[in-house]
C-alpha cells in the first residue's frame, strides 16, 4: 500500500501552527503521527472545535492503521500498515505466548509460569523477554479450568490466552481473569454465538478461528463484528508440514495482502499462529521444540502478530526472539548506542582511551571483548549515525572533526593524563586525520576487537 | 434523535471518558455507570436476537476469491550442470529462478529453492564443534566430503577453493582445477565453484577450473566490483557456465554489477545474484529487505535485477550464539543448527532461490520446510488442527 505523505495528514490539521501539539508546527506534528510519536488527541484545536469536526473524522480515518491494533492485557499487537517492512517499518512485535494447561500438577505448573516470567535475555542492548500465558483446558473441565487460572491470576500480573472452544470453560476463566482483558480463544463457526456473548459482557478481544478457511473466516468476522465485538484476532490453523502446511503459508500471506493491499476491512485484525501444534505428533521433546520453532519463525515472517509455543527452552527462543528483534528493527535507523566516554572496569588516569562507533551491534561487540579480556578504559563512541566502523568509514559518518567534537564534548583530558587514543583498524585511514585535527596521539588497534586485550598488554602494558 | 439512543451507539466507541454532556445536569458518572449497564443489556440482546447467518445477511455477501496480481516482470531461470546431452556429465540439471509472481498461490512459480553443501579444498579445524563432527573425517578429501554431502541430500555442491588464497597455502590455479576435476569424478550432481576471495588471485583460479569443467555448467562464485569481472565472464563464455553475481547489501551496486557482467556478454540466464547474507542477528535484518526488493522490482519489471538469488546461509556460523558453549543460552548441540535453520527460512521467506549450508540437520529440517512450501509434500496423513487443544 501507498505511505501516508505528512503533506496528506497536514490537509486535515488546523494548519494554524499554534503549537498546542508540543510541535513546533502543524507540519512538524504530520510527521510525528507518521512516526507515531504522538497521537491524534495533542491536536486540541482539531479535537474540540465543532469546525473541524469532519477533518477530524477524516484524519482518524486515514491514521487507522489497516490492521487494527488489540490490546491483551497489556501487550499490543498489531496496528501494521505495511506489507513488507522496507515500505515503512513494522510496530508492535509479534508477541509470544508461552502455553501451560490444566492438567498440569500445580508444581511445573508455577515453575513453568516462573521461567516465562523470568526468561530476559540481552541482545545488542535490548532485552528480549517473552509476552505472556496461553492457558489451555486440556481436561474439558471447568473445575480444573478455574484452578489453574486461578492459581496462576493469583501470582502473576502477566497478558493470558483462555483456550477452550467450549463458552463454558471459557466463561470459568473470565468469572476469574476478565478484569485483565484476556484474549479468549477462540469463537468457531459451531460456537460464536456463545463466545461473543462472553467477549461482549467481559470487554475481551476474541479469536476467530476457521482452519484452512478464507471465506469461513470472513463470515466468522463478519457474524462477529455485526454483533458489537470489535477486537478480533485471526486464526487460520496453523500446520507444520505437508499440503496443510503449503495452504497455510500461502493463507497467511493472502490475508495480509487482503488487509492491507485490497482495504478489506474483514481481515484487518492481526493473526494467531500456533506453533505449537509440531507437539502433536512428535513425542521426542528436542524435535517437537526444533519443529515448534522452524513453524513459529515461518509464522513469525509470514505477518503473524502473536505466537503460541509450548516449549519454554532457551536455546530455541533465543534464536526466535532474535528474528523477531531483527524483523521488527526499524529499517530506517539502525540501532544505535548514545555518543560519549563509557568506563569499562576500573580506568585511573594512565587508563588507555579506546574509540568506537555508535552502531549498537558494534557497541556491544567491543564492550563484550573489553570486558572478557577485563581491561579497564575509557571507551569513547562516536556518534556515526548508528553505523558500523566499516561502514561509517566508508559513508565518511567517522571523520576527524567528528572525533574532535567528541573527545571535547566528553571531557577526557579531566580523566587522563595523556593524549594517546586507540582507533579500530578499520579507522586506520584518517589516523594522520585525527592526529592534525585533535593534537592527540592516535594509536591504530587491531581488526577485530577480539584481539583488544593482546594488542594492549603489548602496547599499553596492561 | 433520542438521547439515550445516541449515547448508547457512542458506548462502542471506547470514548466515554471523553464523552461530552454540556447541557445534561446530572452526575456524569453515575449517569455514565447507568448507560454503561443499559448498554451491556442492549447489546447482549442484539447479540441474542440476530445471530446473523450468512444467508439471512442483509448487505453484500463478501465472497472470497484469492488475490492475485499480475506483474510486468520475471525472474530468469537459471539451469546449473549440464548433463551428456548437453555436453557435461551431470546425472542431472538443477534449475532456479523462473519466478512470474510473487507468491506461490498467484501461480507462477515453477522451481523451489534449492539447499548446496559447503565443502572445502582443505581440512577446517576452525569449524565449529558441531560441524566437525559430522565432516572431520572427510575433510583431508574433498571428493569424499563431497560425496558426503549428496549422500546427506546436497542437490548441488559448492566448492571453496580458499587454499588458493595467498595468505593460505597459493594453491595454483592449475592445482586447483585438479580439485574440481577429482570433485566432479566423485558425484554428479551439478557445482558451484567459490575462490578464496582474493581479488587478485580469483580470476586466474577462475579461468583454469573453467576450462578444466567445460561444458558443466558451474556456478562461478563469485564475479565483485573489486576484481576482474570481464577475465570471469569471458571464460564462463568460453567454457558455458554461470556466474554468480556478488555485491555487500546494496541494490543499486547488484544493479550496476549486473549490467557490467552482462555488458561484458554474459547471457541472461546465466546469471545468479548474491547481495551478501548476514547470520541472524548479525545483519539479517538488512538481507531479508533487500532480498524482498530485488525480487520486487525484478517482478516490477527491472531488467537488471531478474535473476535468481543465491545466499550464503554458512555465515549464520558466525555468529557466537551458534557456536559458543554459553550454559546459559541452552546446549549449543541443538541452538547452532537451528540458528542456521532460522537465517535459512528468514531469506526462503525473503525470496531466495538457493542457499549454501553446512549442518546437516539444518539441512534436512529445511528441505523438508521446502518440500512442504511448495505443495509437494503430502505429509504424513491430515492434521486436525482443532485437536491441539487436548492432544499436546
Ligand atoms: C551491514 C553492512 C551495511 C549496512 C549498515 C549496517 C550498519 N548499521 O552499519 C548498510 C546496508 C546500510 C551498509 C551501507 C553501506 N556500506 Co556496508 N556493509 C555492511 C557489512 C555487510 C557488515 C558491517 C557490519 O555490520 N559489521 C559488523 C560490525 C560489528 O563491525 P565493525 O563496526 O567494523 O566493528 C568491528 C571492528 O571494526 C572492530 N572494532 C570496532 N570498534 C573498535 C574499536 C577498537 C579500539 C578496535 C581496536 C577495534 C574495533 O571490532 C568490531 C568487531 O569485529 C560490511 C561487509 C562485511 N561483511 O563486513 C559492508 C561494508 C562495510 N559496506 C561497505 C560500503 C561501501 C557501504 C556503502 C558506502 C555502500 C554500500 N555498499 O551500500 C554504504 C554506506 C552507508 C552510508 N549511509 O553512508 C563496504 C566498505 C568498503 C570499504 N572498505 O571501504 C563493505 C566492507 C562491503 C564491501 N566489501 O563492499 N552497509
Ligand atoms: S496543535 Fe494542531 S493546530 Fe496547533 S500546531 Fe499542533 S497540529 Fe497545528
Amino acid at each position: 500500500m501507498a505511505k501516508i505523505s505528512p503533506l496528506q495528514i497536514y490537509k486535515f490539521l488546523p494548519g494554524t501552527n499554534c503549537l498546542e501539539c508540543g510541535e513546533s508546527s502543524c507540519m512538524a506534528f504530520a510527521s510525528a503521527l507518521i512516526e507515531r510519536k504522538k497521537k491524534i488527541d495533542a491536536c486540541v484545536p482539531l479535537m474540540e472545535k465543532k469546525e473541524y469536526a469532519e477533518k477530524k473524522e477524516k484524519l482518524i480515518d486515514l491514521l487507522t492503521p489497516p490492521v487494527k491494533e488489540i490490546t491483551i492485557g497489556n501487550v499490543v499487537i498489531g496496528g501494521e500498515e505495511v506489507m513488507y517492512r522496507h515500505d515503512l517499518t513494522y510496530f508492535n512485535p509479534t508477541a509470544f505466548f508461552i502455553d501451560v494447561d490444566d492438567s498440569m500438577p500445580r508444581e511445573s505448573l508455577i515453575e513453568k509460569v516462573e521461567k516465562v516470567r523470568n526468561f530476559k535475555i540481552t541482545r545488542i542492548g535490548q532485552e528480549l523477554t517473552l509476552d505472556g500465558i496461553a492457558i489451555r483446558s486440556k481436561t474439558d473441565d471447568p473445575t480444573k479450568f478455574g484452578e489453574t487460572v486461578l492459581s496462576i491470576y493469583e501470582n502473576y500480573y502477566m497478558p493470558f490466552i483462555l483456550c477452550s472452544y467450549n463458552p463454558e470453560i471459557l466463561e470459568v476463566g473470565l468469572e476469574i481473569a476478565a478484569e485483565r482483558k484476556p484474549l479468549l480463544y477462540a469463537a468457531t463457526r459451531d460456537n460464536w454465538e456463545a463466545v461473543a456473548d462472553l467477549a461482549l459482557k467481559h470487554g475481551c478481544p476474541v479469536v476467530a478461528s476457521s482452519p484452512g478457511d478464507i471465506q469461513g473466516l470472513a463470515d466468522l468476522v463478519q457474524n462477529l463484528s455485526d454483533n458489537g465485538i470489535k477486537d478480533i484476532v485471526l486464526d487460520i490453523g496453523s500446520y507444520p508440514g505437508g499440503k496443510q502446511f503449503y495452504e497455510m503459508n500461502e493463507n497467511l500471506a493472502i490475508l495480509r495482502r487482503l488487509a492491507i493491499e485490497e482495504r478489506e476491512k474483514l481481515f484487518g485484525y492481526p493473526i494467531l499462529g500456533v506453533p505449537m501444534v509440531a507437539w502433536m505428533k512428535e513425542k521426542d521433546a528436542v524435535k517437537a521444540t526444533m519443529k515448534e520453532a522452524t513453524l513459529a519463525a515461518v509464522q513469525l515472517l509470514r505477518y503473524c502478530d502473536a505466537l503460541i509455543l509450548h516449549s519454554p527452552e532457551t536455546w530455541s527462543l533465543l534464536p526466535l526472539l532474535t528474528l523477531r528483534q531483527n524483523i521488527y528493527t526499524d529499517p530506517r535507523v539502525p540501532i544505535s548506542v548514545e555518543a560519549g566516554a563509557r568506563v569499562i572496569g576500573s580506568p585511573d588516569e594512565n587508563s588507555p582511551v579506546l574509540l568506537t562507533s555508535n552502531f549498537a551491534l558494534t557497541y556491544y561487540t567491543v564492550e563484550g571483548d573489553l570486558q572478557s579480556s577485563k581491561v579497564s578504559c575509557y571507551l569513547l563512541v562516536v556518534d556515526t549515525e548508528g553505523l558500523a566502523v566499516e561502514v561509517a568509514m566508508a559513508g565518511n559518518k567517522l571523520t576527524a572533526a567528528g572525533v574532535k567534537e567528541a573527545l571535547e564534548e566528553a571531557k577526557l583530558l579531566e580523566k587522563v593524563n595523556h593524549k594517546k587514543l586507540i582507533i579500530p583498524g578499520r579507522a586506520a585511514r584518517i589516523s594522520g586525520e585525527i592526529e592534525e585535527e585533535t593534537g592527540w596521539e592516535v594509536i591504530v588497534g587491531p581488526i577485530d576487537s577480539s584481539r583488544i586485550g593482546g594488542f594492549l598488554e603489548e602496547k599499553w602494558g596492561v | 434523535m433520542n438521547l439515550e439512543r445516541a449515547l448508547l451507539e457512542l458506548i462502542g466507541t471506547e470514548e466515554i471518558e471523553e464523552l461530552e454532556l454540556e447541557n445534561v445536569k446530572v452526575d456524569v458518572d453515575e449517569l455514565i455507570f447507568e448507560i454503561k449497564r443499559a448498554a451491556m443489556a442492549y447489546q447482549l440482546a442484539q447479540a441474542k436476537q440476530l445471530p446473523v447467518s450468512r444467508t439471512e445477511e442483509k448487505k453484500e455477501v463478501y465472497a472470497y476469491t484469492p488475490p492475485v496480481k499480475t506483474y510486468k516482470g520475471s525472474v530468469a531461470e537459471v539451469c546449473l550442470g549440464a548433463t551428456k546431452a548437453d555436453g557435461g556429465t551431470r546425472g542431472k540439471v538443477v534449475k532456479i529462478g523462473g519466478q512470474s509472481t510473487l507468491y506461490r498461490f498467484e501461480g507462477g512459480h515453477k522451481n523451489k529453492p534449492i539447499v548446496s553443501f559447503d565443502v572445502f579444498d582443505i581440512p577446517m579445524p576452525s569449524f565449529p564443534k558441531s560441524l566437525r563432527e559430522f565432516w572431520g573425517d572427510v575433510w583431508e578429501d574433498p571428493a569424499d566430503w563431497a560425496k558426503r554431502a549428496v549422500k546427506l541430500g546436497s542437490e548441488v555442491v559448492t566448492l571453496h577453493l580458499i587454499s588458493t588464497d595467498p595468505r593460505i597455502k597459493d594453491t595454483p590455479p592449475k592445482e586447483a582445477a585438479k580439485t574440481l576435476e577429482d570433485v566432479l569424478q566423485a558425484v554428479d550432481v551439478p557445482l558451484i565453484v567459490g575462490g578464496s576471495g582474493n581479488p587478485d588471485k580469483d580470476p586466474m583460479v577462475f579461468e583454469k577450473v573453467a576450462e578444466a569443467a567445460e561444458g558443466e555448467m558451474l556456478l562461478i562464485a563469485s564475479a565483485n566490483l573489486d576484481l576482474d569481472y570481464k577475465k570471469v565472464v569471458d571464460a564462463a563464455v568460453k567454457y558455458k557456465h554461470n556466474v554468480l553475481s556478488f555485491t555487500s547489501m546494496n541494490i543499486t551496486d547488484q544493479q550496476t554489477l549486473n549490467r557490467l557482467l552482462f555488458d561484458a556478454g554474459l547471457p541472461k540466464e546465466r546469471l545468479v545474484q548474491d547481495p551478501t547474507t548476514g547470520a541472524l542477528g548479525y545483519g539479517l535484518d538488512y538481507t531479508y529487505s533487500i532480498i524482498e526488493r530485488l525480487k520486487q522490482n525484478a517482478l516490477k519489471g527491472d531488467e537488471l535485477l531478474q535473476n535468481p538469488v543465491f545466499c550464503g546461509v554458512t555465515n549464520a556460523w558466525a555468529a557466537r550464539e551458534a557456536w559458543m558453549n554459553e550454559p546459559s543460552w541452552g546446549p549449543r548441540e541443538y541452538r547452532g543448527p537451528l540458528w542456521e535453520i532460522l537465517t535459512a527460512i528468514t531469506v526462503i521467506n525473503a525470496g531466495a532461490d538457493g542457499m549454501m549450508m553446512l549442518h546437516p540437520k539444518a539441512v534436512k529440517t529445511v528441505k523438508n520446510l521446502l518440500a512442504a512450501a511448495s505443495g509437494e509434500d503430502e505429509g504424513d496423513g491430515e492434521l486436525r488442527y482443532e485437536d491441539w487443544l487436548g492432544g499436546v
